[in-house]
């Protein structure tokens, strides 16, 4: 597999991804995250997070690479910018003094501020390895392209249609 | 520094208004392990015995575990101790998921409550600082709210909160303290009417800090493996799959679940005439009629909680989970089969923070005496409390909470109210120490009744669980035996460990050669060696622990009792006809037990085995 390959498919970027239906709400991923990248449990350290809305709506969020993300948009100081080949946000550490305008800006709250550094922090999909999906309890994590979501959702909609007409 | 451990308590004074922090050595935490046995030797070290259970003297106690904020399966748990105002003796109860992460965060192992605020207060750990703030506009409203408007008045989700509805405001007295909106997973004994004494409705926590541990990566591989595992496991599929219902089927159909306040175990006969037939209350009809979705507390791969939805009905709109514990309380036990009430009930009892098998069981209990005709229509301010009235049920549950009219007795708990009732009805109320029987008939379950007379905080489902290997018939349920005794204590210390480390029963699956596992896993994350045999007796100290606060408290060897109900009425009926105990049996399983135990033929810990344990000062105290 070419690095193109493992980073993205046809072109498309990855990310990771949550079937709300299959995720409990566990919170395992914020603390695999925060485990692997910071050396501790803290879930306010986690790239991921996940939302619980009661009483049975969880689902885990993280950055979806966007193809024109607001994020680098918004930074004031040029301190993000997104990888060619992999679309993954990258932080120049030095440059970023935590405003965090781009939290703001973000749609899906995938951005967070390191409560200890005090600059930004958001998913680098482990080097195209992200660890939160191998920890997840019942498999509700994937790694997909925009298409492969498409896909599943489609072949979701239409497989109840399908066995009616096969019955 | 210490891994694992925070190494520090917070001790809070409501009177004065005085917070301060004391350190836990490590021998301290390498004896007691944490969660329960933390909360045990503290409650026996700063509550003096004797105290009225509703007084400022009595002490709460809020601990985690050393498992707490890592990746273990199921370790986001807590439990609170204190004098049980239901039993006199020891009370606690557990809770899961994000209340415990968010203390353990803020840097605690344990919380210690005592005095009494001068008005309706809540307090906020925000890592070290520790706010005292009014609860007047709180006061009086329900646990769901209080959940919500302390998080809107603080505006932010990262805030978790154990809080107390109207019945513990009230001092009813079991009460529960409910935390994470409805994941809280056990209410018993009374603890929320303890923080109402206090005039404390709510216990706020943040936390920021990282737990860090001695072994990261070691630990990291493991839990992955652990996650695949329980997946797989028999338990955790059942639980996965239906939650307790699932393993609930098996009591339900077995002539195991009480009917009516325990008139019958026969729940095809019973249901037999109702619109929602038992046959139906199987996996499948369940999962299609009302199951939504399960949900997991934190750091639990299995997700037991199933959140039933209905669709139609006078209860149409409802959502809540369904535990066995409530479809038997609140269902069977009332005579109810229609299962869209009996997931309104329980959100009625959760929402207003009532332990959900206490009130059904004294619900029950007036049901009978309704019956009987010992309570008419003018006792129950016209309620009519037939078994199987659904309706009467929605309204009895708030006039409990509230203490209103009957509700005001029946809040007094089973034992008390029939004290005062009278007529008869001491007979038919099914407590042990005064704690409501949980949903096993134990009439035909023998093991399951020694378990449920000696448990150190009454009718005790969870501190032997003996009814599994009785239903599958690993031993014979409708036979005491000699040795019975013993395999009644082993379960106990072993799941008293895992209330020391605070995971969750249902994580048995997981291990193989639990004592062993569990050391590993305790070395991985605090750095500190102990043995499987250390960790196996560290379960035996702390039932013994409790057991001599009991004794302090007054406890001789009939408070081990059992209701009259199981002796005197042998099951009328099913599967499990005429099975009832006899005094002399009951006698025998005592002795055979407290054998076991090592302790004198009162049920007294003797000096030698206290010792033993490592409780030298408790010896002095208590031991014979």
């Amino acid at each position: 597999m070419t690095l193109q390959r493992k980073w993205a498919s046809k072109m498309q970027r990855k990310f990771v991804v949550s079937d709300s239906e299959q995720c409990i709400g566990c919170q395992i991923c914020d603390y695999v995250c925060s485990a692997v990248k910071e050396g501790g449990f803290n879930p306010l350290l986690s790239r991921i997070r996940t939302v619980r809305i009661e009483p049975a709506f969880n689902i885990s969020m993280a950055c979806r690479l966007c193809e024109d993300p607001t994020c680098i948009k918004s930074c004031p100081r040029k301190a993000l910018s997104k990888d060619e080949k992999t679309g993954i946000i990258k932080l120049d550490e030095a440059k970023c003094n935590g405003c965090a305008w781009c939290i703001e800006t973000c749609e899906f709250g995938a951005i967070a501020l390191h409560s200890v550094k005090k600059t930004i922090i958001v998913c680098d999909l482990c080097d195209g390895d992200p660890k939160c999906l191998s920890y997840c309890p019942t498999e509700a994590l994937s790694l997909k392209t925009p298409e492969e979501i498409s896909q599943k959702t489609r072949k979701k909609t239409i497989m109840p249609l399908v066995s009616r007409i096969s019955e | 520094m210490m891994y694992g451990y925070s190494g520090r308590m917070l001790v809070v004074d409501l009177t004065s208004k005085k917070t301060k922090i004391k350190a836990i050595s490590e021998v301290f935490c390498r004896k007691f392990i944490g969660g329960n046995g933390f909360s045990i030797s503290f409650l026996y070290e700063h509550q003096k015995p004797g105290i009225d259970p509703l007084s400022p003297g009595n002490v709460l106690v809020f601990a985690v575990g050393p498992f707490c904020g890592t990746v273990i399966p199921t370790s986001a748990k807590y439990v609170v101790q204190a004098k049980s105002p239901l039993t006199g003796f020891q009370g606690k109860s557990f809770g899961s998921s994000l209340w415990s992460l968010a203390f353990r965060r803020a840097g605690y192992d344990a919380l210690l409550i005592k005095g009494r605020a001068k008005k309706p207060t809540y307090i906020f750990i925000d890592d070290d600082i520790i706010e005292f703030r009014d609860a007047k506009e709180l006061w009086g409203k329900d646990c769901w709210e209080t959940d919500r408007i302390i998080r809107d008045t603080i505006g932010d989700d990262n805030v978790q909160v154990a809080t107390i509805g109207p019945a513990g405001e009230n001092l009813v007295r079991f009460a529960s303290i409910v935390s994470d909106h409805h994941h809280e997973d056990d209410g018993r004994t009374g603890m929320g009417a303890v923080m109402g004494s206090k005039q404390l409705k709510a216990v706020v926590v943040r936390g920021s800090k990282t737990v860090e541990v001695a072994k990261l990566n070691e630990l990291l591989d493991l839990c992955r493996g652990y996650y695949k595992k329980v997946i797989k496991g028999l338990t955790s599929t059942i639980m996965k799959d239906l939650g307790t219902i699932g393993t609930g089927i098996e009591y339900l159909s077995n002539y195991a679940t009480p009917i009516r306040n325990f008139q019958s175990t026969d729940a095809f006969k019973e249901s037999a005439p109702m619109d929602e037939d038992i046959r139906k209350i199987s996996t499948e009809w369940m999962r299609e009629q009302y199951i939504h979705k399960s949900v997991a507390c934190a750091i639990c791969p299995i997700g037991c909680d199933h959140i039933d939805f209905i669709r139609t009905g006078p209860y149409k709109g409802v959502a809540y989970k369904m535990e066995y514990q409530g479809m038997y309380a609140l269902g069977t036990n009332c005579g109810i089969w229609y299962l869209p009430a009996i997931v309104k009930a329980g959100q009625l009892c959760d929402t207003l923070g009532i332990d959900v098998i206490s009130t059904g069981v004294v619900i029950a209990w007036a049901m009978e005496c309704f019956e009987k005709r010992i309570l008419t229509l003018k006792d129950t301010g016209g309620i009519d409390l037939s078994f199987g009235n659904h309706e009467a049920l929605m309204e009895i549950i708030p006039k409990i909470a509230h203490r209103e009219g009957l509700g005001d007795i029946l809040a007094e708990g089973v034992k008390r109210a029939s004290e005062k009732i009278g007529k008869g009805s001491e007979k038919i109320a099914m407590h042990s120490k005064g704690l409501e029987f949980p949903g096993f008939d134990v009439r035909g379950l023998k093991t399951t009744a020694l378990s449920f007379a000696v448990s150190t905080r009454g009718a005790d489902h969870i501190s032997a669980a003996v009814f599994g290997p009785e239903i599958r018939g690993r031993i014979n349920r409708f036979r005491f035996e000699k040795g019975q005794g013993r395999f009644v204590a082993e379960k106990e210390n072993n799941l008293t460990l895992y209330n020391l480390l605070m995971i969750c029963r249902f994580s048995g699956d997981l291990w193989i050669s639990i004592y062993s596992e569990l050391a590993h896993l305790y070395a991985l994350v605090t750095g500190i060696p102990l043995t499987a045999e250390e960790l196996r007796t560290a379960g035996e100290r702390v039932w013994n622990m409790e057991k001599a606060y009991n004794i302090r408290e007054g406890w001789t060897r009939k408070d081990d009792s059992l209701p009259p109900r199981v002796f005197n009425d042998p099951i009328p009926d099913g599967g499990a006809k005429g099975s009832h105990l006899t005094k002399e049996e009951f006698d025998f399983m005592l002795d055979d037990y407290y054998v076991a135990r090592g302790w004198t033929g009162d049920g007294m810990p003797t000096r030698k085995k206290l010792i033993e344990l490592g409780l030298d000062d408790v010896a002095k105290e208590v031991g014979v």
